[in-house]
């Protein structure tokens, strides 16, 4: 059971939104993750060092704050690890298809009234809840 | 990004750390946190909707002070989205992730930091999301030299 937890849920997210907000005062960057490390992939000269650099901050932060707050990086969930891994394909591919995920379309688009941002944050929001709330049926039937 | 190549290499870094520690704060690297918000029929945490809540009115106030600056501190113009429309990819993407968001209890970025802890989950979610955003590029890759085939750019 996971407990509610307004405050920290909040100041976690303005976090979130200062961490946009200096890739935007510096940069004129849009803070989408999908958007930042597929483009990885896309190795475009002069494109490639400030995503490299903000996925390796993304990481020794996790690793970081792993250390100093286990219970934040809790496995709580009961899924396995084979759904976890189709997870994964569907979450990359799909965020690079839909151009962006949680944050690009989320966080940044949404603050810029995207009317695109919103169709997808409501596809995702939608297509989430149905499949969690599936999965809850079925493991509460089993 | 190249005016002052160690300032801006800081910042993007900095920028990264805090997005985890957000992130981390937030509950969205607890992966059962996350279904619990998805799932309302099975003890339903709200929480999450308060990250998009916090999230959204931080950046939305800066966003309309920043962008009051002809450009940004340390690169020529801001580079935001343009597309408007409501395409196809948009809306079949977004409920793949959807799906995918719902069944491993992972977006990127907290499947990402949650990763570097060293849990095998999450190594094993952000190995394959890599492996899933590849494909999506060879695809996209095939989609566009077709495409170019078909349609050669005159001049």
């Amino acid at each position: 059971m996971e407990s509610f937890t307004p405050i920290a849920s909040t100041i976690g997210g303005v976090l979130i939104g200062l961490s946009a907000t200096i890739m935007l005062l510096f940069f004129g960057r849009v803070t989408g993750i999908s958007g930042i490390v597929g483009g990885l992939f896309d190795r475009r000269p002069g494109d490639f060092g400030w995503r490299a650099l903000f996925t390796a901050g993304l990481l020794v932060g996790g690793l970081v704050f792993s250390l100093l707050s286990p219970e934040a990086f809790a496995d709580t969930s009961t899924r396995g690890l084979g759904p976890v891994a189709l997870a994964g394909l569907l979450v990359g591919f799909g965020t690079r298809l839909g151009s962006g995920c949680t944050s690009g379309h989320g966080i940044c688009g949404l603050t810029r009234l995207s009317v695109r941002s919103l169709v997808a944050v409501l596809t995702f929001m939608a297509t989430g809840a149905l499949t969690a709330v599936l999965l809850g049926r079925l493991g509460a039937a089993a | 990004m190249t005016r002052s190549p160690l300032l801006s290499s800081a910042v993007v870094f900095g920028a990264g750390v805090l997005f985890a520690g957000g992130l981390a704060l937030s509950g969205m690297t607890r992966p059962g946190k996350v279904i619990a918000f998805l799932d309302p029929l099975s003890g339903w945490d709200p929480s999450l909707a308060f990250v998009m809540v916090g999230g959204i009115l931080t950046h939305m106030l800066a966003y309309r002070l920043v962008l009051r600056r002809p450009s940004p501190l340390l690169a020529s113009a801001f580079l935001l989205p343009t597309r408007k429309d409501i395409s196809p990819a948009l809306l079949v993407g977004a409920a793949l992730f959807g799906v995918g968001w719902g069944l491993g209890g992972f977006c990127p970025g907290p499947g990402l930091a949650a990763a570097a802890s060293g849990a095998a989950k999450p190594a094993v979610f952000a190995a394959s999301m890599l492996l899933g955003m590849f494909v999506f590029k060879l695809w996209n890759d095939a989609q566009q030299r077709r495409a170019a085939r078909q349609a050669p750019v005159s001049g």
